[in-house]
């Protein structure tokens, strides 16, 4: 077990590190000056010295890369070009918007996975399982963001059950706030629900024709024993992972729900930042998101480890 | 597992017969059947599309601006320009189904000679495996985003960002099926017969590892088809006034509530065409399986 | 206990059991009008080849196949019929009327669960016990199967153990409800030879202490000479010949069984001077079951009534059936 979670933190900043020349790399490939493109409006010889001086863009690059190391980890993004704030106070405000959206969303899509994806293998070859197949189908189809103005037309616009967009604070209306999570959650986790059925239902077929679940039912245990503690237990190993490398769609998905519903998340920062061209908030962002996703996977790794005891204990007979 | 493995090695008739088999499963299921004439009429309809679409693209009709479907002359309606919807979605699908097999071959052309070398030369798997690390990383769309924040927005730097975001699942993919092939007894014998590697690995593992390859492109169809919806649909993919499916939703947004039809059916469209394709995946794979159906 | 038991009335009695699987390409018959019985503290052993349908007759009884198959005729356990019995009904009668060992323990085991709490389960289910209790009485049942430090080993995954020990904890298991009859589907095939007598002994000692009925099903001759006090041979899913065990080995009538034993080194007449002989031939898949003997495209002595007319299962001698028309004679022998 030390040394698969050595590996796995090894090969994890290594990744890491990579990344982030990635990233470096990415700021010097931009068109022209840097100093020009990180300066926005502001083009004075004066405020252009300024930046060189700030990013160290006079020094040499691997040195530059140290200084961006450095800050980076200091969490000094540097200004946004926009706003002029610092792009760290930028993210404080808005990751929470992301985070409470994409765990809700992992939630209702892991819920509504697992127990389709269940259903489907139990009742195979019976409606059930066709009705879940083609649900799974359709959620992998479907353009979530279009489901999202639906959503917003049908639902919020046309009954005014739902806030088609805005945000209140957790902190200031807990139920306020869900209120105008829950929709963008629910459209969100559609996607993933649809990856996490299809894989829970193949590795609950695997393991429901496996010898220890044979033996589970010739011990008199229910179906429900015999599914939920036998076969369900093996299943979700496989479908935890699943999820931690599905955590790139989920941060593309929730850019665009946030832009959709108009939540002041960090996917809407983003777009924003893109189109202004604010490269300190771009730069801080692609880091950002590399970083977690990592961080993350990893964590993921560590999970799965502790879930399954033939990695957790190391066989010391057999 | 001998007996398995031999006639595939020796000649090329039983791989043939395995095809007439895929062939044969595929006709007798009704959903390849169906899913299979609804993607070759898309495909013919989106490849003719600038001849048979009733109004060019952008042909506007000021006096005729959020028109209902059904009107006559415009049949699924017209948006807040009077330009044809139905004209608009026919173009759009053209350029989504564009963008999905530029990304997908994209995805191909560099995944594939990954995936079999990290199967095939153990000293090189690490290293490609850590590049696969690298490219999960990066989510297609902070991808996008960051080639569009040096490149500008464009229909290339969409199918990109598509296409290096689907490499990972290309490499994963064909190096098990690689490692699989590998250990079968006719590439062995190879081996020790004294063949080069470039000769095993073209001439016995890539025929064999076909079918992996496009059951993991009909998966790669529909998701890069969607992402081009939602590039497009941010502004980061194709840009206006080239018709497009995520554009035309973008418009319709904030036109939704005089013309739903408008903000409905390109959705509708971009739908049908990945559904399609992913039915058509999972019967294309189920004919593949060599276990039979599951 | 036992010997005065076993010969008595029968625990288990199995008559004209079919079973046939609904398949792709039609249906296949597996099972064809089997009848055995088990006596109270008796082993009975099923022979054949693999695919003789000896495996599908013991999970028939407590109704473990799938869905596909289709069953007919009898299995009365201590005269409750099994066969059509409802699920909740069955479901009481698994792991605690009848209990099953399967063959391969390192699959057969659930990897994520200790062993402890495997075992433990069988009897929350049936003796109502709580888990601490279940904990408890897992270790002395690890103790009665021949595992050494049963405190610690209670608490390992089947990972952490070896072939013979997990084994030993699927038979801890199985006895754990103390059940009539234990079902032993190829106990000792995926282990090492030095391992599969120390199963055997459990197996003979569990009957022996607590009167167990035990089925053998295996395709190993040597394995019936060990421990079985009867042998029923099988073939292409029919029974063709039933005796006791020092009778069929002495005087096997069926030219199946002399091929058997022609193939197999260890219950010894051959062992040694001649070599190893094999039956020509496969075992025939079945889509009916013909009037006419399955054996006879193997058979050295098959005429053309074989052929024609399935031969029935005739007394020859003292509690010795044979399914054939041209029995081996001593002077064939």
């Amino acid at each position: 077990m030390a040394r698969y979670l050595l590996t796995r933190a090894w090969h994890s900043a290594l990744t890491l590190v990579l990344a982030s020349v990635v990233v470096f790399l990415g700021i010097r490939a931009l068109p022209g000056d840097p100093a020009l493109a990180l300066a926005g409006e502001d083009r004075t010889p004066e405020a252009l010295a300024a930046i060189r001086k700030e990013y160290g863009l006079d020094r040499p690059v691997t040195v530059q890369f140290g200084q961006y190391v450095e800050r980076a980890v200091q969490g000094d993004f540097g200004h946004s070009i926009r706003t002029g704030l610092p792009v760290s106070d930028m993210l404080r405000t808005a990751l929470p918007v992301t985070i409470e959206l994409s765990v809700l969303a992992i939630l209702i899509a892991a819920a509504l996975g697992v127990g389709a994806g269940v259903v489907a293998a139990v009742r195979r070859g019976r409606p059930a399982e066709w009705a879940a197949n083609a649900l799974a189908l359709i959620g992998l189809s479907v353009p979530h963001f279009w489901l999202g103005l639906l959503a917003i037309l049908y639902l919020s616009v046309a009954t005014g059950l739902f806030p088609a967009s805005g945000f209140v604070p957790f902190f200031d209306d807990p139920v306020g706030n869900l209120h105008h999570l829950i929709l963008p959650a629910v459209i969100l986790g559609t996607g993933l629900a649809a990856i996490i059925m299809r894989q829970t239902r193949s590795a609950m077929l695997d393991s429901l024709s496996a010898d220890y679940v044979r033996t589970a039912k010739a011990k008199g245990l229910s179906p429900r024993a015999v599914i939920g503690r036998h076969a369900l237990r093996n299943s979700l190993i496989v479908v935890t992972t699943i999820v931690g490398l599905q955590l790139g769609g989920l941060i593309s998905g929730a850019v665009v729900t946030e832009q959709i519903f108009g939540l002041p998340g960090f996917g809407k920062m983003t777009i924003d930042a893109v189109f202004q061209r604010d490269y300190p908030v771009i730069q801080a962002v692609v880091l950002l998101t590399a970083t977690a996703y990592i961080v993350i996977n990893f964590l993921v790794d560590l999970l799965y480890s502790l879930i399954d005891p033939r990695i957790r204990v190391a066989g010391d007979a057999a | 597992m001998t007996i398995a493995s031999v006639p595939v090695a020796e000649t090329g008739q039983v791989s043939l017969t395995g095809r007439t088999r895929v062939f044969r499963r595929l006709r007798r299921n009704p959903l390849a059947i169906v899913s299979f004439t609804v993607l070759a009429i898309a495909v013919v309809v989106a490849l003719l599309a600038p001849w048979i679409a009733p109004y060019s693209v952008d042909q506007t009709d000021f006096g005729n601006i959020f028109a209902p479907p059904g009107t006559p002359g415009h049949l699924l309606g017209t948006d807040d320009l009077g330009r044809d919807v139905l004209s608009r979605i026919m173009l759009g699908a053209r350029a989504s189904l564009v963008v999905g097999f530029l990304a997908v071959l994209t995805a191909l052309v560099i995944g594939v000679p990954l995936g079999l070398a990290a199967g095939y030369f153990r000293s090189l798997d690490a290293v490609i495996g850590r590049l696969t690390d690298l490219l999960l990383a990066f989510p297609f769309l902070i991808l996008a985003v960051g080639l569009a924040a040096i490149r500008g927005p464009s229909l290339g730097n969409a199918a990109v960002a598509i296409g290096i975001a689907q490499i990972p699942g290309v490499i994963r993919v064909i190096r098990s099926d690689t490692l699989r092939l590998k250990s079968l007894d006719f590439v062995a014998a190879a081996v020790v017969d004294g063949a080069s590697d470039l000769w095993v690995l073209g001439r016995h593992i890539l025929p064999n590892a076909t079918s992996v390859i496009l059951v993991q492109a009909t998966v790669a169809l529909p998701a890069a088809i969607l992402g081009e919806a939602v590039l497009s649909f941010l502004g980061l993919g194709i840009q206006p006034p080239a018709p497009s499916l995520g554009t035309m939703l973008a418009t319709a947004q904030q036109f939704a509530a005089q013309a739903p039809w408008a903000a409905t059916l390109p959705g509708l469209a971009i739908m049908i065409l990945a559904l399609t394709f992913n039915v058509f995946g999972d019967a294309l794979r189920d004919a593949l399986d060599p276990k039979g159906d599951r | 206990m036992t010997t005065a038991t076993r010969t008595t009335t029968a625990i288990l009695e199995v008559a004209d059991l079919s079973v046939s699987f609904e398949t792709e390409s039609g249906k296949v018959s597996a099972v064809d009008h089997v009848s055995l019985d088990l006596a109270a503290g008796e082993i009975v052993g099923v022979v054949g080849e693999s695919g003789c349908g000896k495996s599908v007759t013991a999970m028939s009884l407590a109704g473990l196949l799938p869905r596909t198959a289709r069953v007919s005729g009898s299995a009365r356990l201590r005269g409750t019929e099994l066969i059509g019995a409802p699920e909740t009904e069955l479901r009481r009668v698994r792991g605690k009327e009848i209990a099953y060992i399967f063959q391969e323990p390192m699959t057969s085991l659930n990897p994520v669960l200790t062993v402890g709490r495997q075992i433990g389960e069988v009897l929350q289910v049936h003796e109502r016990l709580s888990r601490k209790q279940a904990r408890a009485r897992a270790v002395e049942l690890l103790a009665l199967v021949g595992i050494p430090s049963p405190a610690t080993r209670v608490d390992n995954y089947p990972h952490q153990l070896s072939g013979g020990m997990r084994q030993r904890v699927m038979i801890a298991m199985a006895v754990a409800c103390n059940p009539t009859v234990l079902v032993a589907d190829e106990p000792t095939t995926a282990l090492d030879v030095t391992v599969q007598a120390g199963i055997l002994e459990v197996l003979r000692d569990l009957r022996d202490r607590l009167g167990t009925s035990i089925l053998v099903i295996t395709h190993d001759l040597g394995v019936i000479a060990d421990i079985a006090d009867r042998v029923v041979v099988m073939y292409a899913g029919r029974v063709v010949e039933r005796a006791p065990v020092h009778e069929l080995f002495a005087r096997p009538h069926h030219h199946y069984t002399t091929g058997l034993l022609n193939a197999s080194p260890t219950p010894g007449r051959h062992a040694g001077t001649e070599r190893l002989q094999e039956i020509p031939g496969l075992v025939p898949v079945l889509t009916t079951q013909p009037d006419a003997c399955t054996f006879a495209d193997r058979c050295p002595a098959a005429s053309d009534r074989c052929r024609g007319e399935a031969p029935p299962l005739g007394t020859l001698g003292p509690a010795h059936l044979v399914a054939c028309w041209h029995p081996v004679q001593e002077a064939d022998r």
